[in-house]
């Protein structure tokens, strides 16, 4: 009842000068706005970060098969095959964490056109998905193939930028057929150009093909030769006077496994394999849950008893994500500084007001003090009066913050996002500044003497 | 018993290296229902001696007995209150709150009355009083668009809103010209009659002083007659 008479005062004295009511709460109303117009810009500057950083794979998970265990010898990541198409097919419909997943069949091969050949780093049998895990999906020209491609094993392909200049001289390869290993494929796509990875590897020394064209077309005539030219070395090898320089090693590089030793570890065999699966988590915080329900799920689908270690292994970008997290956080933390700042000029402001105030209307304070205000009083009413310019503020400034936010993001493209966050803390640390800025001229006007203030002119 | 009674009152400034008396150990007595003129000429102690009878200040030593309590020793916030309950405030220069209606202003000391009224009841006790005042039909004008006379009546009003037992009135036809003053005389005089009310005038006009039915009158921080009154009293 007090309060709400005091308030009902406070009021009644900020109408009585409109404009400068108008022009104090400026300080807070810019400082609110600046927060959450600087909170909600960064919130969407973090999402952009994390846009980006996903495209260099922050969010990439890759599930490689296990090693073999062959006479106590361990053959190291990828000695047997133990993923299969369906593995993949399998993720994306029951994990939710997981956003999109490409298989990937390998190769690594000479590939031709005309009189010129090169062995691309990577030459991926993969799905159209492949882009959207690697966020590569605008091409340069031409277009992706298609699932269609996929289903029908089509010999075509999308080319790397390195492919385009080593094999095409830089002219634009599109409809041009190229060899690999004597099957030729209609290049119907150019990649953007992406650079080299973390470890210096050219990403965009990279054929990408339907994986049933790889693994069926190119991969299936031989498994165990690199390229075309060692196919032809291997079958004169008689012959070449090389084999004693470069023997091949291939042959008792580990030990030939007894029939008895080969008939208690039998190979899993699956008809068709692939090399590894890519696949990424829907953000970077659901990396850890996506990790989770694919081995779940993959040692569901292999009938791994709990006591049989993982026949694959889930890796993540582990050195990536925290590059990220902890831009982020700071591009958060400098936000807030700035934000921080602004709002207290405003405070500064409402002090520097209110204290003009209080000058002002002494004989107003010496007045109500006569007829019977205690100290107490009056400090109430001149802190309310603080408190409600800065709420008044902190209103006008969430509504100015979100506006100017919003213009911020259709006129200049920049992402924002809204924040409850940013809203509650405007309103709280408004009415704070209120408080405590409005205190000490509160408390200046409450020590007033009476008989002083009321002959003040 | 007295209702005012002052024994040996004493108030010395002390301004640095200068000790400064203004009161000089001042005795006077008023009782219920007078109408007494402080009369003297500026500098003689006159304001001071009405900020003790206002509670707006406490003595430096003396006793200040009101309603049978001595209150030199209160604090600031049992001062207060007495103000609030006990005393009326007229002020030469009005000291209406601008920018605010004649109701408001009237309304404004209920505001720190213990007693919680309720908005309506407010609303009508001011309006009563400016029905008193004969300012009915400016209850919501602001006090730029009122006269002098029509702010010193509202002023009246506020004073009397809280329903003291003492009016305080400082010069309060300072700024008025004389056919006004004459107007806010008559209704000091009214009030003082019909309703009972103490009512100390402060002034060095000896015009306006006619009209109290006592004067006191001060000359260097001392009283130099009427500091006691003739034989009308009444009960407390």
């Amino acid at each position: 009842m007090k309060t709400y008479g005091t308030m009902k005062t406070a009021l009644g004295a900020l109408q009585r000068n409109i404009l400068r009511t108008l022009l104090t709460t400026l300080g807070i109303v810019i400082g609110v706005a600046a927060v959450i117009t600087m909170m909600e810009i960064g919130r969407g500057a973090t999402i952009a970060i994390q846009r980006t950083m996903a495209s260099i794979g922050a969010n990439t998970l890759v599930v490689v098969p296990g090693a073999a265990n062959t006479s106590g010898v361990n053959l190291g990541a990828g000695s047997i095959m133990t993923l299969t198409p369906q593995d993949a097919d399998a993720i994306i419909k029951e994990c939710p964490a997981v956003s999109s997943v490409a298989p990937i069949v390998r190769a690594r091969t000479q590939v031709v056109y005309g009189n010129r050949n090169w062995v691309p780093t990577y030459i991926y049998g993969t799905t159209p998905s492949f882009l959207n895990v690697r966020e590569w999906t605008d091409l340069d020209e031409g277009e992706a193939f298609t699932e269609h491609d996929v289903r029908n094993s089509s010999k075509v392909c999308m080319v790397g930028q390195t492919i385009v200049t080593e094999l095409f001289g830089g002219h634009s390869p599109l409809g041009k057929e190229l060899r690999i290993r004597n099957v030729s494929f209609k290049v119907i796509g150019v990649l953007r150009k992406k650079g080299a990875n973390m470890m210096g590897l050219d990403q965009d020394d990279i054929l990408l093909a339907p994986w049933t064209t790889i693994k069926y077309r190119v991969v299936a005539s031989s498994l165990s030769s690199a390229n075309q030219s060692t196919t032809n070395t291997s079958s004169t090898t008689e012959v070449n006077s090389l084999s004693q320089i470069y023997p091949n090693l291939q042959q008792n590089l580990y030990p030939v496994p007894s029939t008895i030793e080969q008939a208690d570890a039998a190979p899993i065999i699956r008809f068709t394999t692939i090399d590894q699966i890519l696949t990424a988590a829907r953000s970077s915080s659901l990396i850890h849950a996506a990790i989770e329900q694919i081995t779940t799920l993959l040692r569901e689908r292999h009938h791994l008893s709990d006591n049989v270690p993982n026949d694959f292994n889930v890796r993540d970008m582990t050195e990536i994500t925290k590059a990220m997290s902890s831009t982020t956080e700071m591009i958060t933390k400098l936000l807030l500084c700035v934000a921080m700042i602004s709002l207290v000029v405003g405070g500064v402001g409402i002090m520097n007001i209110m204290l003009v105030s209080v000058t002002e209307r002494t004989r107003e304070i010496g007045l109500r003090m006569a007829v019977g205000a205690e100290p107490r009083d009056i400090l109430r009413q001149f802190l309310i009066e603080a408190i409600m310019l800065c709420l008044l503020g902190g209103t006008i400034g969430i509504l100015l913050g979100r506006t100017s936010s919003y213009i911020v993001s259709a006129v200049l493209h920049w992402p924002t996002a809204a924040s409850m966050g940013a809203i509650i803390a405007a309103v709280v640390v408004s009415a704070s500044v209120g408080v405590i800025f409005g205190f000490y001229p509160a408390w200046k006007a409450s020590r007033l003497n009476p008989i002083e203030a009321l002959r003040y002119e | 018993m007295d209702l005012i009674e002052l024994r040996d009152i004493r108030k010395t400034y002390n301004l640095g290296e200068v000790v400064l008396p203004v009161l000089k150990g001042m005795s006077l007595n008023v009782v219920c229902g007078e109408l007494v003129a402080l009369m003297g000429v500026s500098g003689s102690g006159k304001s001071t001696l009405m900020n003790i009878l206002g509670c707006l200040d406490t003595p430096t030593s003396g006793e200040y007995w009101l309603e049978g309590q001595e209150i030199s020793q209160l604090t600031a916030k049992e001062r207060a209150r007495l103000r609030n309950r006990t005393i009326g405030f007229v002020f030469q220069s009005f000291n209406l709150l601008p920018r605010t209606t004649a109701l408001e202003n009237v309304m404004m000391p209920l505001t720190y009355t213990k007693e919680n009224l309720s908005e309506h009841q407010k609303k009508e006790r001011g309006f009563e009083l400016l029905q008193k005042v004969g300012l009915a039909d400016r209850i919501h004008h602001q006090q730029s668009q009122l006269s002098g006379g029509e702010q010193q009546r509202v002023a009246i009003a506020r004073s009397l809103v809280n329903h003291p037992r003492i009016l305080l009135a400082d010069e309060p036809t300072g700024n008025l010209d004389s056919r006004t003053s004459e107007e806010i005389l008559l209704m000091f005089q009214q009030l003082n009659r019909s309703d009972n009310i103490t009512i100390i005038l402060v002034t060095h006009d000896p015009g306006v002083a006619q009209c109290a039915r006592r004067i006191i009158r001060i000359r260097d921080g001392l009283i130099d007659n009427g500091a006691n009154p003739p034989n009308a009293r009444c009960a407390i």
